[in-house]
């Protein structure tokens, strides 16, 4: 790797790169290996491609390629044939050989690896045609699927770095802000401030040193598009920030990724290390005057990192614990200097803005929000994974027509957004349109874009304990109302769960929010009743079930709840007896079997494995529960 | 360790990169270690407690020879993630951030993994196994034994 030393430099080898790519006459196999992916065997299913590509000499006609996810993560470990555009999913590696001489030579389709849509049947031979990515719009996670996130070349040649030249050669620092806040795009990470304002303030302060920080410590549980993003396409991100400082006035950025991301940091470690090499990083970028390096930042485990005050105190070497704002890190951030943060996704958009310019941005979106939002679309829906869609997408669309519903024909009842800060949306607000504005009017946030979607089998009551049990042992502990605050809150939530709630409860936990809202100083306390808040609002009767009924209507909550095999249906298989792990089920073969209550740990394992045509175990709450262990100590004693 | 530290600069911001790689040496971070520390960046020994027990990553306990960690996340907990840490904790006679009395597996949960679409997830050291179930705690935990069973042979 050379040094490229100037504009018309980079502009030559993005050229070549971009004629390699068209001129490769070969059939690529690109496989989605990020860390879902790998979970899933792809890597193994990489090296037995290769394997027989090698044993059949076939070097010169085709090409494996690993990149990053392709969002799909239901599907796999997933390959896509270019230039067919076949896509297939749920690959092994013994379905390599097949795959090369049957598809990849003789463009014969195999039918069993082929997609088919979860409501329709109908299988989908094309990327393209699979409604999963039909509504989506992919400008920024899309090229996920072009390029092998460890080669510079391969981001060359889908024009990578070209807004970075664009930029160093012909705008000034101020023209490229303008054009970030024409484009009207807000922060991704949580908090959605408009971010050229924020570029803007960075540039006006006053200070020979200043920082910029992408934070990659992607905390929401549910959330994972950042991660994405930094595994399949580090350059992007890179790019976005590069141009960021060169706006801002900054010299020296740090990409604070959190721990559990061994992939992203290494990936991104790789990207560091070529752009260097290449001169896209260090002194004089281009030819120009301007300087600019990147340091990474491995996390070490705390969700309130990922708050920028944090942030920075975490980067300084120091507990990562907020602290009062203003002076806002634009003014004085890390180390008192004036200092830039922003998330992930949303540097990752900044060299897409650059390159089709901010009115193209601007077109695509709702009045308060623009451009596209990647949404991490998990829990009880068939097809789960990242999707990419334009903002006022409704909650409908992106659940049914992409997310292919509710699998096993439950029936849907909430959906989650915002992580912990966020709330609960329940069915009756669907054809929401997602942005900024109507999430938080609905008691929710856009936040990083986790969307957990819950069928009636979710308990509104445990979710929300379990929001506030995660912020719980997350707050750092610097103000009062939410260090004890939430800790009274989850004893209240654990308690009413548990069938001991109060009369007095719904009251204590409304007025227990009240405080931790009004007196904590950083969003991670002012949003944690967030959850309790809209599960009340909208679930409230569960919460009276719970207190009054001593009744979970889920069936989820583990202490009101009890399993029971139908005599009328068992046929004594078992199935159950051997599946118990505390040998709490006694029955002889084709005898219906027992459940000992007093030995049951309700870990549901028996319930898993009754054949679903059979269905002889039960569950029960509430009265009919009562009822169930009367009879059975009864039958005890008669004994 | 001196040869660690001198890996690093003599400035507090290396605190966290010290505390890492101390950890990829030893698997914890050994009390021993902390007035070597100190001294190399110039900060006292209880601001190094206070970052290290901040920040869920270190550990002043020797772990076990394997980590089994799982998820909590909320996707893996719609899908019966408790249910799977009741099980660990079940078979491995701990609770979870304990450590086994044979120092063979260490519990652990985590907030996330970011894999939410293949959960319930647990990863044992680096390994991620995918949609676990009750059922393949076990064969899990098994695995693992047995790698050192034969390491012995």
């Amino acid at each position: 790797m050379t040094k490229i030393e100037s504009f018309e430099e980079l502009k030559e080898t993005i050229n070549q790169q971009i004629k390699l790519r068209n001129e490769n006459e070969k059939t690529v196999l690109i496989v989605s290996a990020g860390t879902c992916g790998r979970a899933r065997g792809s890597l193994k299913v990489i090296e037995s491609l290769n394997k027989v590509i090698k044993e059949k000499k076939l070097e010169g006609k085709i090409q494996v390629k690993s990149t990053g996810c392709h969002g799909f993560c239901e599907a796999e470990p997933n390959i896509i044939i270019h230039p067919q555009n076949i896509f297939y999913q749920h690959v092994q590696p013994k379905d390599a050989e097949s795959i090369i001489t049957e598809t990849a030579l003789n463009n014969k389709i195999i039918d069993k690896l082929l997609y088919s849509d979860p409501v329709t049947g109908q299988v989908m031979p094309k990327e393209s045609d699979i409604s999963f990515y039909a509504k989506q719009k992919r400008i920024v996670m899309g090229d996920n699927a072009l390029i092998d996130p460890t080669d510079i070349n391969d981001y060359f040649a889908i024009g990578g770095y070209n807004s970075l030249g664009t930029v160093l050669k012909s705008r000034n620092p101020e023209d490229v802000i303008k054009t970030i806040t024409a484009s009207g795009i807000r922060g991704r990470g949580g908090a959605g401030f408009p971010t050229g304002s924020k570029w803007k303030f960075a540039r006006d302060a006053k200070g020979d040193i200043k920082y910029i920080i992408c934070n990659a410590d992607e905390g929401d549980p549910g959330a994972y598009m950042d991660r994405s993003l930094m595994e399949g396409n580090p350059h992007r991100v890179l790019e976005g920030m590069i141009i960021g400082a060169y706006a801002i006035g900054a010299t020296e950025g740090y990409i604070y990724v959190r721990m559990e991301y061994p992939l992203a940091l290494k990936n991104i470690t790789i990207a560091l290390e070529q752009a260097r090499k290449l001169g896209l990083l260090g002194d004089a970028i281009l030819g120009s005057e301007f300087n600019f390096d990147v340091h990474v930042f491995k996390g070490a485990g705390s969700f309130v990192s990922g708050e920028e005050t944090s942030l920075m105190a975490s980067i300084e070497g120091r507990r990562a614990q907020p602290r009062q704002r203003p002076p806002f890190p634009a003014q004085s951030g890390l180390w008192g200097k004036p200092t830039n943060i922003n998330n992930v996704e949303t540097w990752g958009n900044i060299p897409i803005i650059i390159d089709r310019g901010s009115d193209w941005f601007a077109g695509i979106g709702t009045e308060s929000s623009k451009g596209t939002k990647i949404f991490s679309l998990v829990g009880k829906i068939n097809n789960t994974g990242l999707v990419e869609v334009p903002m006022g997408i409704t909650l409908r669309e992106i659940i049914y027509d992409i997310g292919g519903g509710i699998p096993g024909d439950k029936e849907f009842k909430a959906i989650q957004t915002g992580g912990p800060s966020g709330g609960c949306i329940p069915k009756e607000k669907l054809d929401l349109p997602v942005d900024y504005k109507s999430l938080s009017e609905a008691g929710s946030i856009m936040g990083s874009g986790g969307m957990i979607v819950m069928d009636e089998d979710t308990c509104m009551v445990d979710v929300a304990r379990y929001f506030l049990q995660f912020t719980q042992e997350e707050s750092c502990g610097k103000c009062v109302p939410c260090r004890i605050g939430t800790r009274q809150m989850v004893e209240i939530l654990s308690r009413i769960t548990k069938g001991e709630g109060r009369e007095s409860d719904i009251k204590k936990l409304e007025e227990l929010a009240k405080t931790i809202k009004a007196g904590s100083l950083c969003g991670l306390g002012q949003t944690s009743p967030n959850p309790v808040l809209t599960t009340l609002r909208y679930f409230r009767k569960e919460y009276e079930d719970h207190i009054y009924n001593k009744s979970c209507k889920a069936l989820a909550c583990k202490d009101l709840i009890c399993y029971y095999i139908e005599p009328d249906k068992c046929v004594g298989c078992l199935l159950c007896k051997k599946s118990c792990p505390v040998d709490a089920i006694s029955g002889k073969r084709k005898e219906v079997h027992v459940i000992d209550h007093k030995l049951c740990i309700k870990c549901g394992a028996c319930f898993d494995v009754c054949p679903s045509k059979i269905r002889a175990v039960s569950k029960y709450t509430g009265e009919k529960k009562e009822k169930i262990l009367k009879k059975a100590s009864a039958g005890r004693v008669d004994k | 360790m001196q040869k660690i530290l001198d890996e690093f600069g003599k400035d507090q911001k290396e605190l966290i990169h010290v505390l890492h790689r101390v950890k990829a040496k030893f698997g914890y971070i050994p009390p021993e270690t902390i007035p070597g520390i100190s001294r190399h960046l110039n900060i006292t020994e209880s601001e190094i407690y206070g970052v290290l027990t901040f920040y869920s990553a270190f550990s002043l306990e020797p772990r076990g020879e394997h980590t089994v960690t799982v998820c909590m996340g909320t996707a893996c907990h719609v899908r019966g993630a408790p249910k799977i840490l009741e099980e660990f904790e079940r078979r491995l006679k701990i609770k979870a951030g304990h450590t086994t009395g044979d120092k063979q597996f260490t519990l652990e949960t985590v907030a996330c993994l970011g894999c939410c679409a293949i959960g319930p997830v647990v990863v044992v050291d680096d390994d991620y196994h995918a949609q676990t179930t009750i059922r393949k705690v076990e064969p899990i935990l098994e695995k693992y034994k047995k790698e050192k069973k034969n390491d012995q042979n």
